[in-house]
């Protein structure tokens, strides 16, 4: 028999190596996955991570779709740190999308460099707005920013349906759901020409690098991790709970916000009944697999951005439902969950009849027999 | 007995006798392995080698329940009891076997008034002191009808009276033949009470003594390996002018388990060391707390700092003003368990010291202050990057009290602060307070070791249910008054009025 026994200390090595062993699991267990479905796993699994990336464009497109997860998923990982925890960078994505969209639509007209710069602000502004109501609400009544932040998403997602349904239609547009094509001044850059890849993956690897220098350097990055580790201490040290609060939901909805904004400016172009295909909760994904650590969030934003990829080649090459990019990045995300059990416990072989309780430290005896004596 | 556990061995081939009626004392710091031996007679953890012999029968002993069925019983320093129960069903629930409760409580009355344990079963128990509540405990075992009574450290929770109650109970069991293993560091108790003395050291059984024939100082001697310098009582200290000052500082209690402070009135003078002396949880963390600043006043003139009014500045102004404190618990409160010594270090002093520049935190200024706290105060680690979990509990508060004093702090507030600490790491604490004092700050000392605050300090007064006491020139009480004064009662005038009565 095997058993769980804590480790004397948590171990460094499985902080790293966690994630690579839940990618393997996943990958088995898509393996199993395909062939219940009856298609060939070789295939498959070349469809979905191999394919991609053979061309040039494909490289690009790698960059488009992680531009928003890895934008987000820093910032999530700086609430995440402090114990904030918002899930609702969704709908703060959405409304930063309807925001950054309302500006390129009122400077329809308008030919100047200033639109961008414009609708970067205003994409921001709507984020942040978004993400101040559970902060808001978290500070004054104590409510449970998790149920918040996540029903907002709800909210955000019925008023863009109720705005491009309504005043933000295009005039032309025969009554479909959708805006004008917004006009030049209102699009993107584009950095590598005969593809899509835009400034904006720029802005998400200057913000991985400004998340990094502020977690490892500054007062308030020692804020965030003191409150999130050991509440009482940071109370101690004089650091308020209340502005980690602000500061984390602040920042995330408004990278979620600027997000949005890079989305209809950049790979879309207009305004749409939809558009995301959920970057604001993978992007929770992306922050845990990425150990909530910058570097390793922009990885797993580039892993989890083939993942997106993957699932539309596959469906193309392969016949498969696109919900398989859903289905691997729930396993991703279970496997990590388990696998991290090992950072604080290892696994051993059972010898002799010693009792469990005896493996564990002192103190849960302690408390185990005290409980166990009633 | 031989125990490792990773890293450590916690018992090397220890040996214990106890007869029947007999007081046994094992005696050791922190960390000599007192409770892993117990645990292991208890049956919650599992010899890796050695035996137990039991009434001339070797037996093993997998589990607690099978100990209690042998007639081994304990009573945990810590108890186990719901709160919004009655005695009666706090004690029904532990029985092994179903009881009829008619017959139980004639039974708990029984045992209460035949060893001078006065209870009412139907009281709840959220109605009783800590003794009382560890009265329950007791016989909750004698009900087991036991051979053997071990007892955790019991005496630290209990004011001098309710100490000298407990070891009449426990006389009259060893009387009728009952074996007790009394677990302890305070030497005096031992004497006082026990026959016999295991003495252990860093998991060694040292020697076994007769306690009639040894002194309090050759009992230490044995249990620490070296003889420590006897600490002088301070007298005669010219305290200079006030530094802190509360008047009438009441606190709302933070949550339904807190303790809320009624109408402290306090006065620390410069040059002189007051300590606050309190059975626990009677309000001393919410003492600490609303003197550092974590919780704030609504009334600003209900704390002066130099004469300066600040009951609603956080912790962070009242240290510009040279305010220091060090909070009871280490890990979690006074260090986080998870940062390097340099980020704990950070964590308090960069205030005081100015580690930030503008928004960034000064790295190696930093560094070099924790590598001087750690060299200063003789912190044994793995250097500054350790954790602060991975320090000892003696090494960790050195560090924590070594963080504030080179802060040079006008007013320094400690609560217990050689709480878990071996008796050197004690030591170098105590020198570390009186230095400061000697220097011209204000000491304020809050601790449950009575003899601590008895030997170190000026002036001293208790806390009870959140209420202070006046304040007494410790030379001029006994630790009897003191006892009075932790209890809750207002001491006699008359009574003191040979010593000098000092009552600010």
């Amino acid at each position: 028999m095997f058993k769980l026994v804590k480790r004397p200390e948590p171990s460094r090595q499985m902080v790293l190596v966690s994630p690579l062993l839940a990618l393997l699991l996943t990958l088995l267990a898509g393996i199993i996955l395909f062939l219940f479905m009856g298609v060939s796993p070789t295939e498959a699994l070349y469809a979905f991570f191999v394919e991609p990336l053979t061309s040039l464009y494909g490289w690009a497109e790698l960059g488009v779709k992680a531009t928003p997860l890895v934008l987000i998923a820093v910032t999530l990982s700086v609430g995440f740190r402090a114990g904030i925890w918002n899930i609702g960078a969704e709908g703060q994505l959405t409304l930063g999308g309807i925001c950054g969209g309302a500006v390129a639509l009122l400077f329809y007209e308008v030919e100047s460099v200033w639109v961008i710069p414009l609708m970067v602000l205003a994409g921001i502004a709507g984020g942040m707005f978004w993400a101040a109501i559970p902060a808001f609400l978290r500070t004054r009544f104590n409510a449970n920013e998790i149920l918040t932040s996540l029903m907002l998403t709800y909210v955000a997602g019925l008023l863009l349906s109720l705005l491009v349904h309504g005043v933000m239609r295009d005039p032309d547009g025969y009554n479909f759901p959708e805006s004008r094509l917004f006009s030049d001044s209102a699009l993107l850059p584009i950095i590598l020409e005969g593809t899509r890849l835009h400034v904006g993956w720029l802005m998400a690897l200057a913000v991985v690098v400004a998340a990094w220098i502020m977690m490892a350097r500054t007062l308030i990055g020692f804020e965030v991790k003191v409150l999130g580790q050991a509440p009482a201490a940071g109370r101690y040290a004089g650091f308020s709970q209340r502005n980690i609060i602000w500061f984390s939901l602040l920042l995330s909805g408004g990278a979620a916000g600027l997000a949005g904004m890079i989305e209809v400016s950049g790979p879309i172009g207009q305004v749409l009944p939809t558009i995301s295909p959920g970057y604001g909760f993978t992007a929770i994904i992306v922050a845990f697999v990425g150990r909530l650590h910058p570097v390793g969030v922009l990885l797993a934003g580039l892993l989890l951005a083939l993942s997106y990829l993957g699932g539309e080649s596959a469906q193309i090459s392969l016949n498969l439902p696109l919900a398989v990019t859903g289905v691997f990045q729930g396993m991703l995300l279970f496997f990590l969950l388990a696998c991290d059990v090992l950072i604080h416990y290892q696994i051993v072989r059972k010898t002799g009849p010693v009792s469990a309780i005896a493996d564990q430290d002192t103190t849960q005896a302690t408390t185990n027999t005290a409980t166990e004596s009633k | 007995m031989t125990r490792t556990f990773p890293g450590v061995i916690a018992n090397q081939d220890v040996d214990l006798t106890i007869h029947a009626g007999e007081i046994h004392a094992l005696l050791g710091e922190n960390g000599a392995g007192k409770s892993t031996l117990v645990k292991m007679i208890y049956g919650i953890l599992a010899p890796d080698s050695g035996q137990i012999d039991w009434q001339g029968n070797t037996v093993s002993i997998p589990n607690p329940a099978f100990a209690r069925e042998l007639g081994v019983a304990m009573v945990f320093q810590h108890f186990s009891l719901f709160d919004s129960l009655s005695v009666l069903e706090n004690i029904a629930l532990g029985m092994d076997s179903k009881v009829n409760r008619a017959e139980l409580k004639s039974r708990i009355l029984e045992i209460s008034s035949r060893y001078g344990l006065p209870l009412d079963p139907d009281r709840h128990v959220y109605t009783l002191s800590v003794g009382e509540r560890q009265r329950i405990e007791i016989i909750r075992c004698l009900l087991q009808e036991p051979k053997l009574l071990i007892m955790d450290e019991p005496t630290s929770v209990l004011t001098p009276q309710e100490v000298s109650r407990l070891f009449e109970t426990l006389r009259r069991l060893s009387e009728e033949g009952l074996a007790i293993l009394y677990i302890s560091h305070k030497l005096d108790e031992i004497k006082a009470l026990c026959h016999r003395a295991t003495i252990l050291r860093n998991g060694k059984r040292v020697d076994v003594a007769d306690v009639n024939d040894e002194s309090t100082s050759s009992l230490a001697a044995m249990m620490m390996g070296e003889t420590l310098e006897t600490t002088t009582p301070r007298i005669g200290n010219q305290a200079g002018e006030l530094r802190l000052s509360v008047k009438n500082l009441s606190l709302e209690a933070a949550d339904e388990f807190g303790i809320p402070l009624k109408n402290i009135n306090l006065d620390v003078h410069c040059g002189e060391i007051v300590g606050i002396a309190g059975v626990a949880g009677n309000g001393q963390d919410e003492l600490l707390m609303a003197l550092s600043g974590e919780s704030v006043s609504t009334q600003s003139d209900s704390l002066f700092i130099d004469g300066k009014a600040c009951g609603q500045l956080g912790p962070n102004k009242r240290r510009a003003l040279g305010v220091a404190a060090i909070p009871e618990q280490r890990l979690g409160h006074g260090a986080v368990p998870e940062m390097s010594l340099v980020d704990n270090t950070f964590l308090t002093a960069f205030q005081r010291l100015g580690l930030v520049g503008g928004g960034f935190i000064k790295n190696s200024v930093t560094r070099q202050f924790t590598e001087k706290v750690i060299e200063n105060f003789n912190v044994k680690s793995n250097g500054s990057k350790a954790f602060a979990s991975s320090l000892s509990g003696g090494n960790l508060q050195k560090f924590i009290v070594g963080r504030e004093i080179l802060q040079n702090p006008g007013l320094l507030i400690v609560s217990q602060p050689t709480w878990g600490v071996d008796a050197g790491a004690a030591q170098t604490i105590h020198k570390a307070l009186r230095d400061l004092a000697d220097r011209g700050a204000a000491v304020l000392i809050i601790s449950q070791d009575l003899d601590e605050l008895m030997a170190g300090t000026d002036r001293i007064g208790a806390i009870c249910a959140g209420e202070l006491s006046d304040i007494y020139d410790t030379a001029a009480l006994s630790i009897e008054e003191v006892g009075l004064l932790m209890a809750g009662s207002a001491l006699d005038e008359k009574s003191l009025a040979t010593g000098g009565l000092n009552n600010v």
